[in-house]
């Protein structure tokens, strides 16, 4: 694709301007890397990074309806939030495959903020307005918002000064309004990345200011700017799905493994989906993605088939080498008895049948 | 810059000849196009290369690249240390970051390789 074809955040020059390498990604032209994706991905293990996220998408889900609408859409129980609280969630097809993973906010107990991945704005607009929203308003807000995730131990530290919110009593997964520097925006304890931190959503023409502001008042606390490179390798260490490669409209969520965001409480009720992900979840699925590092040199990539005892027995959904575990790991899907920590398996790497290993996950768990 | 003293390839390898060796790398641009090196593989000396065949695999964290050999011979030196520490491929790419030497079996293929002004060409050109 041509780069002007490409969508761009409002950030867009301020990368460039940072030296980024720009690369195409579900349609926008991001960042990958500014200094090094490996210098970045430690960096934020030690102290922090900023990321730009705004390509991210924002649904406002408001009304009397918004929360039964919410109910039958959505995975996870939408009951179970109090104001300024969010869950991950899925929005499952009738299948159990989820159209996306998302993110659902409390506002209000009929105004929430759904957050869903780039690549799939318009999708899910299209998918939740098929399902006749009843007694509540959809709107997609995504255009108006950029968002930026300061994410790693440091994050607290960086953020505090900026903002009247006293940040040690913002939980996980609580957000509030507040502002940070002189502009108003709502502040997340979430992340993508296995670590403390922050997602700061501002006004799109905002959004810059608010970038420059974070820059200075971190850097001499090590924070740097962090690209999609190391947001993935961050990712995956944590064992935190990727929409698309992880998991798709043919992956059910309880064979992704997310069959903690799948509520069966009875204040759920019926949801897209909930035949398929009940059984499953009860009786177990046919297949598993599983965590593995590779016993023999080298690198696991997307899309390399897998096999067992010489069986075919799946692909590789996500794989890379982990910068700061210094291992090659990765995801695949393989039968559900063959998923046991300790199973062998092979990874077909260009023709070469390399040896690898189911380990726990996640890979990496930052120390409480 | 590109060192004057080697030759290239479009695939961006160099290649520096003395007598019947040629010592063989990647580029700066080539390093900086592929972000953070952690993985090399490379052939065992004694094989016998072709010029424009593949000869090894470069990935850094994101990408998986494939390696060209200049010049058609016989691999005499494998830099195995290269190999248990790749990152000096993005460091030091015309040093350290050797990567095989080959007995030339045809030392007339390093006139048909670009001298490094026409490499410089190139890079500009892609850099576009």
């Amino acid at each position: 694709m041509e780069a002007s074809a490409l969508r761009k955040t409002p950030l867009n020059a301020v990368h460039r301007e940072l030296g980024a390498k720009m690369v195409p990604f579900g349609g926008w032209d991001m960042p990958v890397e500014y200094s090094g994706l490996i210098a970045e991905h430690l960096a934020v293990r030690s102290a922090a990074g900023l990321f730009d996220v705004s390509h991210m998408g924002q649904f406002d889900v408001e009304g009397a309806g918004a929360l039964a609408f919410l109910q039958r859409v959505t995975s996870n129980n939408v009951a179970k939030l109090v104001d300024g609280q969010a869950q991950y969630s899925a929005l499952p097809m009738p299948n159990g495959a989820p159209v996306d993973d998302v993110i659902v906010s409390r506002k209000a107990a009929d105004r929430y903020l759904l957050v869903v991945n780039a690549g799939n704005i318009e999708k899910d607009f299209r998918w939740l307005t098929a399902q006749a929203p009843a007694a509540c308003s959809l709107r997609n807000r995504s255009d108006e918002f950029g968002l930026i995730a300061l994410q790693g131990p440091k994050a607290a530290e960086i953020l505090q000064p900026l903002t009247p919110l006293d940040l040690s009593v913002l939980g996980y997964y609580r957000h509030a309004e507040c502002t940070v520097g002189e502009w108003p925006t709502t502040v997340s304890r979430t992340g993508y990345t296995g670590e403390d931190g922050f997602e700061i959503l501002i006004a799109a023409d905002r959004v810059e200011a608010l970038w420059r502001k974070l820059l200075e008042e971190g850097r001499e606390k090590g924070l740097v700017p962090a690209g999609l490179g190391a947001r993935d390798t961050l990712r995956l260490e944590a064992r935190m799905c990727l929409y698309g490669n992880d998991m798709d409209e043919t992956t059910t969520l309880i064979e992704a493994g997310l069959g903690w965001i799948v509520s069966l409480d009875e204040q759920k009720g019926d949801f897209l989906g909930r035949r398929v992900l009940e059984a499953q979840k009860k009786g177990g699925p046919p297949r598993k993605l599983a965590g593995f590092e590779m016993t023999g040199r080298g690198i696991a990539r997307h899309g390399y088939p897998v096999s067992v005892r010489g069986q075919e027995a799946g692909a590789v959904t996500s794989g890379t080498y982990a910068p700061f575990l210094q291992k090659n790991i990765g995801l695949c899907y393989l039968p559900a008895e063959h998923t046991a920590v300790g199973t062998e398996f092979d990874v077909d790497i260009r023709g070469r049948k390399v040896p690898a290993r189911v380990v726990p996950t996640p890979f990496y768990k930052r120390a409480k | 810059m590109s060192p004057e003293n080697l030759r290239y390839t479009k695939e961006h390898e160099w290649v520096r000849v003395e007598g019947d060796r040629g010592t063989i790398g990647i580029t700066d641009y080539a390093q900086k196009q592929l972000g953070d090196v952690v993985f090399l593989e490379l052939p065992e000396k004694g094989r016998a290369v072709k010029a424009g065949e593949n000869f090894g695999t470069v990935e850094s964290v994101k990408a998986v690249s494939e390696l060209f050999c200049p010049v058609s011979g016989e691999v005499i030196d494998s830099n195995a240390a290269l190999v248990r520490a790749p990152e000096a491929i993005n460091t030091d790419p015309y040093g350290q970051g050797w990567m095989i030497v080959v007995k030339l079996g045809d030392p007339g293929q390093i006139a048909g390789l670009m001298d490094a002004k026409a490499y410089e060409a190139l890079v500009a050109s892609e850099g576009k």
